[in-house]
């Protein structure tokens, strides 16, 4: 079709309207196309299976080190792969999967929820896949090339100083912090504004769904939380590379300093992973139990207070550091009242069950999950949270089985609910129900197996962090059990990715609705449209597909010819101007490139910092220079009255 | 004392120390030879661990309050875990089933649900309410940690390194003092006030039966203070991920009675005696003439340096390479043959003795009572 760039065709509804409003939404073609690709979808669909695959990769790292601890003084691992093996499994779960799957998913989800053509900011969104990519690459590619990080996760100062580990390990972890950072804070940018601006009209903030809430708080949570760690991990490179004494004691330099930066931003790490869980749960809840949540206000206010209060507890994690006293009771009295928001959702839930009809399908049986571990997970919380009971478990088994009831229970198990809740919004079809149940039990059952005997070899001594024990200490048969466990794992994530493979290509075709939802992503086709909605929905309620629709129904008289969204405002959603969306370009993944040579380059050498950034500066200014088409199409719209 | 650790007696011959290795075939063999195990492993031994590293064992009044507080909390916390979890799984076994064609009940969007809200609200108030009483459990439990009387208490400097434990008994007047490594002998009932210093990066000291943990923290010093109550040995290992032997770095705490530590504590204070036998003789030549005396001190000797272990009575302890090994003649030949061997990125590089001066450094070290 040819029409001139200045005139503006109005959607008409029509099929053939329709066609062009796809064509206008579409990612170009070729790999050239690919690489330009903004569509949330696209981006969404290759984050979701980025992460999951930085997820998988994370657990083949657990299983090998779940291996070389099967028995006592097992030499089938070495210390030195061993370190390796627990950093960059941690580093991987934290930073390369369980923050940027949730922001994945919800950038793939949050337009459709919204009744929105985009996210804000999509080529911003592009880049930031991007970074991350390019970020987890590389310090998976130095892993291969035996320069993994070894100093944990955490990587505590002055270990990680260039004098206790020379070479480029932890300078490869403290670049990958910055990729990962950036990545992470520019969605949460990209979710914020889209949750704040892109809201069909009516739909105001008290009508948005909770999973919308949970990814708003996270969001929020991640912008003050991240630069926290950035600040750590850069003094850290400097520290190493130009000789700064941040975290050096030698020189003036303070270790605790890195330890408050890195559990200020550490600790809130854990609930803006597990907040995101919560908004699965209640959206799997809803649908199958077929009735709203209990106490919707209450909920919000819990996800709030639960972020707030997430920036209070960050001490819990340096009790066996020399503070004071009665600083560390605070923290204790703080981390205990965090367990009242999240106890407040978990009793609304029940009382949305006990009320509820339940439709027992396999996204409600990984939520049902949630119940049994996290509830756990928290109750182990609220030992650690004691500074005395804290000192015994401390750094011991007993942390790791309680973290990872925490953040399996809390956020993966919903996860797996959420993937299977939304693969037929994702790909058109349903995942077999057959496979997902037995997927479900083998992991619920492996990982209890695998993670509850770690709580007993906790208290019976076990430290963290060890690549192998004499014998004699007794824990070799808990140990075995563990093995067993993850073995057990693995297997319920392989029937996982076989289920998702086969369903994809051949799984029972899915109707728009299948689970019978009320929010908005299930009003669009499966898979969605390029362009989302044929029509913007105006919205009159919590649950627009289970309340009746009054009038007015729709938008009219947004553009198909151009990527027009309508901007609404932030309370009300009232509609406020439409605003023209940028189209596909290269740039972003160029700049992209550009600024990993610059992370990378000053691995090696500070100078780095100058000269790569020639090429960032160009790539950015090409990004952002005025194309001729999309000025006269914005002139010719201002002068249309 | 007649306190013995299997791990200590264990049959040397037993142990595997290689490293390095990536002998996949080895695990897969391990787990075919458990299998059949399994069973007989599962039941009455799984939970069986040692009681000299054990925080459900407590030898010590602070372990003790902290024990008491760990039931307190794990009853708390059972009988909440059990009314959410039955409460859930009534709401669950109550609800009627539907399916995707089950039409949503959309009343609660229009009205309110008020035994709903008193139900929520009651469980709320139910949760702060214990949570209100773990809190004063937990300060009181700090308050008794932080009470105990330090009077007549005797005083040790405990420097982390990576990866070993060195110790200084400090006393007044400073003739009194002395050195050792790896092994602290402390007397039952009496306060044992600990100052922790680190020489490179953080480590974490912790002796469960006795007390939680404290860090060693470089350019701070920390302290910790115990009280065994009863005599035995406790092992403590590093608590905090100290690089590549983290692993390795235990050490013994050996709670004995008065009279017992006071001998103890006067056979340290002693220098060493000189060798009377000949090889012995022969491996002190040795041991002075080699780069062993540029890391170690053996009082009464010129070796006087301190990166290493203090040697003057590494006879008189039951481990070798911070609680890696039991010390007998066979682990020691093998230690100061090759000690990457056993500690791969230990300090101490192996040694270029021959086969006899081995066997001499050895007889030597083994006259340092």
């Amino acid at each position: 079709m040819n029409i001139p760039v200045t005139e503006r065709i109005v959607h008409d509804g029509t099929p053939d309207s329709t066609e062009l409003l796809a064509q206008t939404w579409s990612d170009p073609p070729g790999l050239i196309g690919w690489l330009s690709a903004v569509n949330h979808k696209a981006i969404g669909r290759r984050f979701i299976i980025t992460t999951l695959g930085f997820f998988g990769a994370g657990g083949v790292l657990a299983a090998l080190m779940r291996m070389q601890l099967m028995r006592p003084e097992n030499d089938l691992i070495g210390m030195d792969l061993y370190n390796q093996l627990f950093s960059l499994h941690g580093t991987t779960m934290m930073f390369l999967f369980a923050v940027p799957v949730m922001q994945a998913v919800a950038i793939y989800l949050l337009p459709l929820m919204l009744g929105a053509r985009s996210v804000a900011f999509p080529r911003m969104n592009a880049f930031a896949y991007w970074i991350f990519l390019f970020g987890g690459l590389m310090i998976y590619i130095a892993f291969l090339f035996n320069t993994g990080p070894d100093a944990g996760w955490f990587a505590y100062a002055p270990l990680t100083e260039s004098e206790y580990s020379p070479g480029k390990r932890i300078d490869f972890w403290a670049q990958m912090i910055t990729f990962t950072e950036v990545s992470a804070l520019l969605e949460a940018i990209v979710i914020i504004t889209t949750i704040f601006k892109l809201r069909a009209p009516g739909m105001r903030l008290n009508r948005m769904p909770l999973y919308v809430w949970a990814m708003l708080v996270t969001s929020f949570m991640i912008l003050f939380a991240m630069p926290s760690v950035m600040l750590a991990s850069t003094g850290l490179i400097t520290d190493r590379l130009v000789n700064t004494h941040f975290y050096r004691p030698g020189d003036g330099g303070d270790p605790v300093l890195w330890q408050h930066l890195f559990w200020f931003f550490g600790h809130p790490e854990v609930y803006l992973i597990f907040i995101p869980g919560l908004g699965f749960l209640s959206a799997i809840i809803e649908t199958f139990s077929r009735r709203p949540i209990f106490g919707y206000p209450a909920m919000v206010l819990a996800l709030i207070a639960t972020a707030f209060l997430g920036f209070g507890l960050w001490v819990h994690h340096m009790f066996a550091v020399n503070l004071p006293d009665l600083g560390k009771t605070f923290f204790t009295a703080a981390s205990l009242l965090i367990a009242i928001p999240t106890a407040t959702q978990i009793f609304c839930w029940i009382a949305t069950l006990w009320k509820g009809r339940l439709n027992l399908r396999t996204p409600l049986l990984f939520v049902l999950a949630f119940f049994f571990i996290l509830l756990m997970g928290g109750l182990t919380g609220l030992m650690l949270a004691s500074v005395s009971l804290d000192l015994q478990v401390h750094d011991t088994y007993f942390v790791v089985a309680h973290l990872h009831y925490v953040l399996i229970g809390g956020a993966v198990f919903p996860l797996f609910g959420a993937i299977y809740y939304w693969f037929p919004k994702f790909t058109g079809r349903l995942m077999d129900e057959r496979l997902g149940k037995w997927n479900f039990w083998l992991f619920f059952i492996g990982f209890n197996v695998a993670f509850f005997p770690m709580h007993i070899l906790g208290l019976y001594g076990m430290p963290r962090r060890i690549y192998t024990y004499p014998e004699d200490m007794g824990w070799s048969a808990m140990n075995f059990t563990s093995t067993l466990g993850a073995v057990t794992i693995a297997v319920s994530m392989l029937l996982f990715v076989f289920n998702a493979i086969r369903s994809y290509r051949s799984g029972a075709m899915a109707e728009n609705n299948p689970w019978s939802g009320g929010t908005l992503e299930w009003a669009t086709d499966s898979p969605p449209s390029p362009h989302n909605f044929d029509v913007v929905p105006v919205v009159h309620g919590r649950y627009p597909l289970w309340e009746e629709q009054a009038k007015p129904e729709h938008v009219t008289g947004l553009a198909a010819n151009h990527r027009e969204q309508l901007i609404t405002s932030v309370i009300d959603a009232s509609p406020d101007h439409r605003s023209s969306f940028p189209e596909p370009s290269i740039w972003p993944f160029l700049s992209a490139i550009a600024v990993s040579i610059l992370f990378i380059g000053s691995i090696y050498t500070p100078w780095a910092v100058v000269w790569a950034s020639i090429p960032v500066a160009i790539a950015l200014t090409a990004w952002f220079w005025p194309r001729k088409k999309e000025t006269q199409h914005d002139l010719a719209l201002e002068k249309s009255p | 004392m007649a306190i013995s650790l299997n791990y200590i007696s264990r049959d040397p011959a037993a142990s595997v120390f290689a490293s390095v290795s990536s002998d996949v075939g080895v695990g897969l063999r391990y787990l075919l030879y458990f299998a059949p195990a399994l069973p007989i492993l599962v039941l009455p031994h799984w939970a069986h661990a040692a009681s000299f590293q054990n925080a459900m064992q407590p030898a010590g009044i602070q372990a003790e309050k902290i024990l008491d507080l760990w039931w307190l909390t794990l009853g708390i916390c059972t009988v909440v875990f059990i009314a959410v979890l039955a409460a859930f799984l009534y709401a669950v076994w109550r609800a009627p089933r539907a399916n995707e064609q089950t039409g949503a009940d959309i009343s609660p969007l229009r009205s309110v649900e008020p035994l709903s809200k008193r139900a929520v609200l009651l469980a709320v108030a139910a949760s702060t309410v214990l949570l209100f009483v773990l809190l004063i459990a937990d300060v009181m439990t700090d308050r008794a940690l932080a009470q105990l009387p330090l009077g007549d208490g005797i005083h040790i400097e405990l420097t982390g390194h990576r990866w070993w434990w060195e110790a200084r008994y400090t006393a007044d007047p400073p003739s009194r003092m002395f050195n050792t490594a790896n092994e602290l002998h402390i007397p039952v009932g009496k306060p044992v006030v600990i100052s922790l210093k680190s020489s490179d990066v953080i480590h974490s000291f912790w002796v469960p039966n006795l007390h939680g943990k404290k860090d060693l923290i470089p350019g701070r010093t920390t302290t910790i203070t115990l009280r065994a109550d009863k005599p035995g040995i406790y092992r403590g290992q590093c608590a905090e991920f100290c690089g590549y032997q983290h692993a390795k770095m235990a050490l013994l705490v050996i709670a004995e009675p008065e009279a017992e530590y006071e001998a103890w504590a006067e056979q340290q204070r002693q220098s060493a005696a000189q060798p009377t036998t000949e090889p012995a003789i022969a491996g002190q030549q040795i041991f002075l003439g080699t780069t062993c005396i540029s890391c170690h001190t053996v009082q009464g000797t010129p070796a006087q340096a301190s990166l290493g272990p203090d040697l003057t009575h590494i006879a008189s302890r039951q481990t070798i390479a911070a609680g890696t090994l039991p010390n007998t003649r066979a682990h020691l030949t093998a230690w100061v043959k090759d000690p990457q061997k056993i500690k791969l990125m230990a300090n101490m590089p192996s040694s270029p003795l021959s086969g006899d001066e081995l066997q001499a450094v050895i007889a030597y070290l083994e006259t340092l009572k």
